[in-house]
Parts: C-alpha cells; sequence; structure tokens
C-alpha cells in the first residue's frame, strides 16, 4: 500500500543516522559515547512501545517486563555460554516469547483498553517484586547468580566469531545505532506491508476488521510479539550500556518513562518515540546536573501537558507544520489530508 | 486453635486493607469510570497532611480522621477541575494524564519535604493478646474503621441526596442535566469524595507503613487491580474483589512469606481479568452498588 | 408460481433452524427458520424491536444464538467468529457506519480487497471498486471527515471489493438523503448480479427500489414471507408494522 507514501523521505533519516554513527565517536568524549548507548537502548523500547501502541492500538503499560527479561535472559545466557552472540538471540527470543504467552492470554480473552494496561502494569512489577527477593545464593541459572536488589553483571559484548575480544565501547555504540537504525527501518516496512496495515485497521476498527475476514486476535498477536522481541533487544542495549542489570528495569520509572517517550513523541510515528527517549534522557541528565527541579515535576507536567494540549505528540505537530509551511508557499500539490489520516499512515 | 484466630485476624485484616486502599478510586471509577493513576499519592499525601499536623502539636485522631480526608478532598476537586473536567468520556487519556499528575505530585512532595521522612508516628493503640498470642490493637481499629468507611460510603450512596442524584447522573447524564442537576457539580463533587476516602486511607495508615513520596507505588498496583478486578459496583466489586485477594494474599504470605503473597495477589487479578474481562461485578450482583 | 418452482431447484445458502436468541429474560428471537436461495434478494422487514438486527448478527457472527443451527452453504457456522463467516465470502455492512475512521478511503476499499486476493488483483479490485462507488475522487481522504452518506458507500465499497458470493447488509441506506438512497438502490442491484443478499430496511419505498422478496419480522418470530405487493396487503402485516410506521 504505501510504498508510494513519502518513501523519499527515509533516505536522508538513514544518511542522518549513518553520518551520526561515523563523526559520533570522532567528536564526542568517552563518556558521552557510553551514556549514548544507554540512550539507544532506550530509545528501541520506545520504539517497541510507539510500534504496538501507535500501530496496533494496543495500550502496554508494562512494556519494561520485555526490556528487563532481554536483559536479564542476555546477562544469564553471557555468564552460562560465554558466547554472547548467542545471549543476545536467547535474549530476543525470550521477550518474544513472553510477549507471545501474555499476548496470547489477553487477546484471546478480549481483554483490551484499560485493563489490559491493567494487567500489563501488574505483571511487570510482579517481576521486579518476584527478582528483587532473588538475592540468596540458592536464586541462580545455571553459573548465573541472580543477585536479588544488586542485580546481576551483564559480560560485554564480544566479537561474532572471537569469544575473548571485547567489543570497546566506541565498537558497543555502532552496535546499538545499527541496531536502533535496522529496527527502525525494519518497523517502517512492516508499517508498510500487509500485515502492518491490518494491524492499523484493527487498531481503527476491530469489529470492521473481522466483518473482512481478518482475525484481529492473531494480528494483534503478531505485533506484540514484534514489540516483545524488539524490547527484549532494547534490554541487551541496556545491559551492555549499564554494564548490570538491575530489577529496576522491571519497575514503575522505566515504564512510566516509556509512555511519555511515545506519547511526546508522537502516537502513530515511528520516530516519535525514539525522539521522545533521546530528548527525556538527557533532560533527565541535565536536570540531574543542574539540581533546579525535581525530575518527576517535569516529567509529571510534560506528560500532563501533552495529553491535554499536544495529544498528537511532536512528531505529527511538526509534520503537520512542515505541510502547512509548504503549502503557504503557494504550492498547494495536494488537498490538505486531515490530521488522522497523516497519522495513521506510515509518515516517516 | 489461638495460631488459626490470629492467622484469621491476620488475614481479615489484609482483606480490610486491601478495600481501605481501593475503595476511594473504586467510586471515583465507579461513578464516573475514570482511573485516577494518581490515587497512591492522594494516599500518600493522606499520610503527609497526618506528619505535617501532628507535628503542629495537632490531636493524631482529629489529624487522621478529619484533616486528612479534608485535605485530599480539596486537593481531589481541585485536580477535577483544573484536569479531569477536560477529558471525560476519554479513559485512556485519563489514565496518563493523572499518571503524569502522580509523578508531579512524588516530585513536589519530594521537593518539599525531602526523599525521606525522619518524622514518624507510632500506632496510638498497644498491641492486644489473643491467647497465647499477640496482635496489633490498631490493625484491630483499621479492620473496624474501613467496616466503617464502607458503610459510610453506601449510607451516602443510598441514603444521601447527593448519592441519589450522583447514580443518577452517572447513569444518564442527559437526564440529569435535564432534571435541572449540573452535571459539572456532581462529578468534582464525587471526584473529592472518592480523594476524600483515599485521603482517610493514607492518614490511617501513615503510622504503619511510614511516609516517604514514593509510598505510592506500594498502593497503586493493589488498587488498581483490586477496582479492576472487581468492576463497575463499587461496593460489591471493592469488597468481592478484596475478598478474594485478601484471603490468596494472606495464605501465601502465610505459607511463603510477604512477597510472594504479593505475587500471588497480582496474579490472581491477572486470572480474574482474564476470565471476567468486565470484573467480578460484571458477571455477579450485576445490580448492587 | 413458474417462479417458485424453478426457485425450489436452486441451491440454498442461507439457512436457520430453530434459531432462537435470548438476553437474561428478554426473548429477542423465538425459533425462526429462514432460507435463502442462490441469487435472490430478501429484505427483511418489522417494526422496531422485531429481531431483524439481532438474526442479523446471529448470521454474522457478531452473536451467538442461544438455541438453534445456522448453516451457510451447508456448512454449519453455529457460533463461528465473525471473521470466519467473512472468510467463507461473505460480504457484511453493519447498521452503523463501520469503517477504518483513520485510514483513507483508498486504504479502506483495499484492506477488504487484500483479504482475499493476491497483491495485483487487489490494487486492480481497489481501483475498480473506488470507480463503482464513485469515490475516486476523494480516495486520498480520511474516511473519518467523510460527510455520512459517503462513510456509507466506504462500507458498501469494502464489501463489493471482497467480491463476495452472499452479501449481509443492515440499513444500507438509514439517514440518506433521497438522491443517495436512489444510488444506494442501484449499488445493491448492482452486488445482486454476482451475489446473493439479504437487507434489513425500514424504509418501503426502498425496498419498493430494490425489488426484493420479503420477510416479515414480528416480536422475535418471522411472521410471513412473500413478494413486496403481497406482503403490504396483507391485513396482519399492515395491522403490526405498516400501521404504525415510522
Amino acid at each position: 500500500m504505501g510504498a508510494e507514501t513519502g518513501a523519499g523521505r527515509l533516505w536522508p533519516l538513514g544518511a542522518l543516522a549513518v553520518a551520526f554513527m561515523a563523526l559520533a565517536p570522532q567528536v564526542l568524549q568517552l563518556f558521552t559515547i557510553i551514556n549514548l548507548t544507554t540512550a539507544i537502548a532506550l530509545a528501541l523500547l520506545g520504539l517497541s512501545l510507539g510500534l504496538i501502541w501507535g500501530y496496533g492500538g494496543i495500550l502496554c503499560f508494562g512494556q519494561t517486563v520485555f526490556f528487563g527479561l532481554g536483559a536479564y535472559a542476555y546477562a544469564v545466557a553471557a555468564q552460562n555460554f560465554g558466547d554472547t552472540s548467542t545471549a543476545v538471540l536467547v535474549a530476543i527470543a525470550v521477550g518474544a516469547a513472553f510477549a507471545a504467552l501474555l499476548g496470547y492470554f489477553m487477546f484471546f480473552g478480549r481483554v483490551s483498553d484499560v485493563y489490559l494496561g491493567a494487567i500489563t502494569l501488574t505483571v511487570t512489577l510482579v517481576f521486579f517484586s518476584l527478582i528483587r527477593r532473588t538475592s540468596g545464593p540458592e536464586y541462580k541459572i545455571g553459573d548465573a547468580l541472580l543477585g536479588g536488589f544488586n542485580g546481576t553483571s551483564a559480560p560485554p559484548l564480544t566479537l561474532p566469531w572471537d569469544s575473548a575480544a571485547i567489543l570497546f565501547p566506541n565498537q558497543l555504540f555502532y552496535v546499538a545505532m545499527s541496531a536502533l537504525t535496522l529496527s527502525y527501518f525494519g518497523c517502517v516496512w512492516l508499517t508498510r506491508s500487509r500485515f502492518g496495515r491490518v494491524c492499523a485497521a484493527v487498531r481503527e476498527n476491530e469489529t470492521r476488521a473481522e466483518l473482512l475476514g481478518y482475525d484481529a486476535r492473531l494480528y494483534k498477536l503478531g505485533l506484540f510479539t514484534i514489540g516483545g522481541g524488539l524490547a527484549g533487544l532494547a534490554g541487551v542495549l541496556m545491559a551492555n550500556g549499564v554494564g548490570r542489570v538491575t530489577p529496576d528495569l522491571f519497575g514503575l520509572p522505566y515504564a512510566a518513562q516509556a509512555i511519555i517517550w511515545v506519547i511526546v513523541g508522537g502516537r502513530g510515528t515511528l520516530i516519535g518515540p525514539i525522539l521522545g527517549a533521546f530528548g527525556i534522557f538527557y533532560l533527565n541528565s541535565w536536570l540531574g546536573s543542574q539540581q533546579l527541579v525535581n525530575l518527576n515535576v517535569v516529567l509529571g507536567l510534560v506528560l500532563i501537558v501533552f495529553v491535554l494540549l499536544l495529544p498528537q505528540g511532536l512528531a505529527p505537530t511538526a509534520m503537520d507544520l512542515a505541510a502547512r509551511a509548504m503549502r503557504g508557499r503557494g504550492r498547494a500539490r495536494r488537498r490538505r489530508r486531515p490530521r488522522r489520516a497523516l497519522a495513521a499512515e506510515p509518515a516517516e | 486453635m489461638d495460631l488459626f484466630l490470629a492467622l484469621a485476624l491476620q488475614i481479615v485484616y489484609g482483606v480490610s486493607n486491601l478495600a481501605l486502599i481501593s475503595l476511594g478510586l473504586a467510586i471515583i471509577f465507579g461513578m464516573m469510570r475514570v482511573i485516577n493513576l494518581a490515587h497512591g499519592e492522594f494516599i500518600m499525601l493522606g499520610g503527609y497532611t497526618v506528619i505535617v499536623a501532628t507535628s503542629h502539636g495537632v490531636n493524631l485522631w482529629f489529624a487522621m480522621l478529619v484533616l486528612a480526608p479534608l485535605v485530599v478532598g480539596l486537593v481531589g476537586v481541585i485536580v477535577e477541575r483544573v484536569l479531569i473536567r477536560h477529558l471525560y468520556g476519554r479513559m485512556i487519556d485519563t489514565l496518563l494524564a493523572t499518571w503524569g499528575l502522580s509523578l508531579f505530585l512524588i516530585g513536589a512532595v519530594t521537593t518539599i519535604f525531602g526523599p525521606q521522612t525522619t518524622t514518624t508516628i507510632s500506632p496510638p493503640i498497644g498491641a492486644v493478646q489473643i491467647g497465647g498470642y499477640g496482635s496489633s490493637g490498631y490493625e484491630l481499629f483499621l479492620i473496624l474503621i474501613t467496616l466503617a468507611a464502607v458503610a459510610g460510603v453506601y449510607a451516602v450512596l443510598r441514603l444521601t441526596k447527593l448519592g441519589l442524584v450522583a447514580r443518577a447522573t452517572m447513569q444518564r447524564p442527559d437526564m440529569a442535566s435535564a432534571l435541572g442537576v449540573s452535571t459539572s457539580q456532581v462529578y468534582m463533587l464525587t471526584f473529592g469524595f472518592g480523594s476524600a476516602v483515599a485521603g482517610l486511607a493514607g492518614g490511617l495508615l501513615a503510622p504503619i507503613t511510614g511516609v516517604v513520596p514514593t509510598v505510592g507505588a506500594i498502593y497503586i498496583a493493589k488498587a488498581f487491580i483490586t477496582v479492576i478486578s472487581g468492576g463497575a459496583a463499587i461496593l460489591a466489586g471493592t469488597l468481592s474483589a478484596s475478598s478474594l485477594l485478601g484471603v490468596v494474599n494472606g495464605v501465601i504470605s502465610y505459607a511463603t512469606g510477604p512477597t510472594l503473597g504479593e505475587v500471588a495477589l497480582l496474579l490472581t487479578a491477572i486470572v480474574i481479568i482474564r476470565i471476567m474481562p468486565q470484573g467480578i461485578t460484571g458477571r455477579f450482583f450485576r445490580k448492587s452498588l | 408460481m413458474a417462479r417458485a418452482r424453478s426457485r425450489t431447484r436452486r441451491e440454498t445458502v442461507v439457512e436457520t433452524r430453530n434459531l432462537s436468541m435470548r438476553f437474561g429474560g428478554v426473548t429477542a428471537n423465538d425459533d425462526v427458520n429462514f432460507r435463502l436461495e442462490a441469487g435472490e434478494l430478501r429484505c427483511l422487514i418489522g417494526p422496531n424491536g422485531a429481531g431483524k438486527s439481532t438474526f442479523f448478527k446471529c448470521l454474522t457472527g457478531q452473536l451467538k444464538p442461544t438455541e438453534g443451527v445456522v448453516t451457510i452453504r451447508g456448512v454449519d457456522m453455529t457460533g463461528a467468529d465473525p471473521h470466519q463467516v467473512a472468510q467463507l465470502g461473505v460480504g457484511v455492512k453493519t447498521q452503523v457506519p463501520n469503517v477504518f475512521d483513520g485510514l483513507s478511503v483508498r486504504e479502506n476499499i483495499w484492506l477488504a480487497a487484500r483479504r482475499a486476493h493476491g497483491a495485483e488483483r487487489a490494487e486492480r479490485l481497489t481501483a475498480e471498486t473506488l470507480e463503482r462507488v464513485r469515490l475516486g475522487d476523494i480516495r486520498a481522504r480520511a474516511v473519518g471527515a467523510l460527510a455520512h452518506g459517503q462513510r456509507q458507500w466506504v462500507e458498501l465499497g469494502m464489501v463489493m471489493a471482497a467480491e463476495p458470493w452472499l452479501v449481509l447488509l443492515d440499513e444500507p441506506a438509514a439517514g440518506m438523503t433521497d438522491e443517495e438512497t436512489v444510488f444506494t438502490a442501484e449499488l445493491i442491484r448492482e452486488i445482486n448480479r454476482t451475489a446473493s443478499l439479504i437487507v434489513v430496511e425500514h424504509d418501503m419505498n426502498f425496498i419498493r427500489a430494490i425489488a426484493g422478496r420479503v420477510t416479515v419480522f414480528h416480536r422475535g418470530a418471522i411472521l410471513m414471507e412473500g413478494p413486496m405487493d403481497e406482503v403490504s396487503a396483507d391485513p396482519t402485516v399492515r395491522d403490526v408494522y405498516l400501521g404504525h410506521k415510522h
């Protein structure tokens, strides 16, 4: 469907990502690069939520559960196998598999909206409580002690063909940035495929989709599973950026922030949640260094203001303004599409 | 026998505790179809009200039973006017906005009082003996006061004119406004009433749990899941869900420790929602309050 | 009666046997035995609350009948999900316009065409359907922004684009202007060239325009069946339905 829609605009974005990847390690300090890897991990988490919420209408309050599971799966597998490439695959598989399980449980029970939010939030908090409790020596998977409140160490990524060759922070940054870029383009492709368009149809009107002969539950399950896999990959990057995995990955603060990234960046876009995550991450560290206002005050106000005044989020609003500016220059090539259509079609 | 009695008492306390922290949220959800995710922070504000008041020499009972609900009820009215009012009929957006409010309140209270409170209040009632086992007198008192709160809410909904008008408005907003009732005012008062009940819970629990800005997180998941699994009927929903979840929590906690008890509670709630997507009262006791 | 004899040789495409639907204590459908033959255009009429829409929803899979059996082309579809009914090649239009508001007109139709067909065929069908429902000019607009009549046509277009052999329409002309109604009737006759139809309808003039056989519902059961003229002349029908015309 969408091959005609704005495909040209994707290339500059890809070029920008590659340029950033090439230049950042030259220009930025090592500390900043390490920090950036963490920000990229969070951006990927944001992308995964943006995909399932924006394109599937699945309001998941606990996307962190797949994030945390991915991170733990990576750490445990890497400690056991020594080979981090397998560990990455395990992490993605665990995130996707748990999403499939939870999704089957919810979608085939026709759980939706607030109830879905309640269940997913609860599940992530269950993991938070459970994993905090695993501090004793009896809580180990293979060689890996789970470590309770303090978490467990995450061995850094190595070269796939040489498990002794640990990646340097710069190389880790390349890996993270590539993972994010590829995931993003993968998601764009997905949302323009038949599968993605049907998911959007299910989001718009589940009854109608069913009356056309699409099994809405299966499409939601598929999208949710993909989102879980992506969040699992985000967990791998997070584990590498921080070097440890802790129960906090499952906690309320990350769960809330993921929602905020998507709201601020824009529901129904894929670039929005990524930019939202970066923006909030740096706002976060800036506020941390300033000691001016409490972070939660700012985050709370941001969320309220966006829900009340700018429910579209920044990315669609910016695109809307840009479109208006184009017309303002007298180039009324096409009739202005209503905003909802803009948000719904793959606009990146 | 004494052990059994002590265990039973512990479970009853767990049930009443769950009912107490959920009741305010249930009132707002049942009457307005609004989920207030800042509910945990409303409870937290109730606790801080008691701390501040008692440190200024106010009588503890007065602070817990009168000041905490009053202050938080007022906060609720303000929040309804400033925020919730703009979002009626948009359930998801309300959820998101109140999540924002929750973060804001955590941040604001941290800014004012710091991340920890040094002031602690000790429970005003000492231990009582049941056979060979000591039991907290204050917990017994909390069970009684929860019963009183439930009865009070029932009385307000069933007997007062406000309750009648509120129930009518919630069911048929168009009809009520045709009768000359200001829907807007009813919503405001209802939200205030629910918030006041949350404040009462916060005040009463302050001596037991202590008060820190992030204490709301402990309550919100439990209250949210209790209300959702209870369904739309305020009292029947809260009572049935708290009983079921409280017993599960109590038994599992007794057998394995508090963490697993909590996990069992949450998992049971998830299963309830999966089996009964409209909550317990969506299937049973439909006509009840 | 030559027509009736020839009809008996045709295939039965929809049949219900002893279908009943109860909600709590309310009986919406009571022992309905219904048959539709291939190529037929059948209108379901009856006063509000007669059970037409409930019956319709039992056919589409939106409701599971309390008792009785629904078969579509000989296949037992009792209690099937809507998507399973649709996958047989059944097109459904519900009472309230049921469309994808946030998506464009073209995409709405494409989603219907693409379900059963490959990419190329779907593209072609989409283009054809857009012309047939005369929405080609506004194909890029979001359906949510369209006028009521246009939204109804989008939905009809979605039904047509899937190339169904059986079509179920619930009040396709509701809320339309006279002019729009005429075009809708035209579309329905066009659909009938390749598909059997069941149309739930209130509007007598509209039923005359599409000229179908009529089944009258009353208190959840079938009161009588026959050509429109015969039915509208019947004193009982006049009493329960035409007498209380809205």
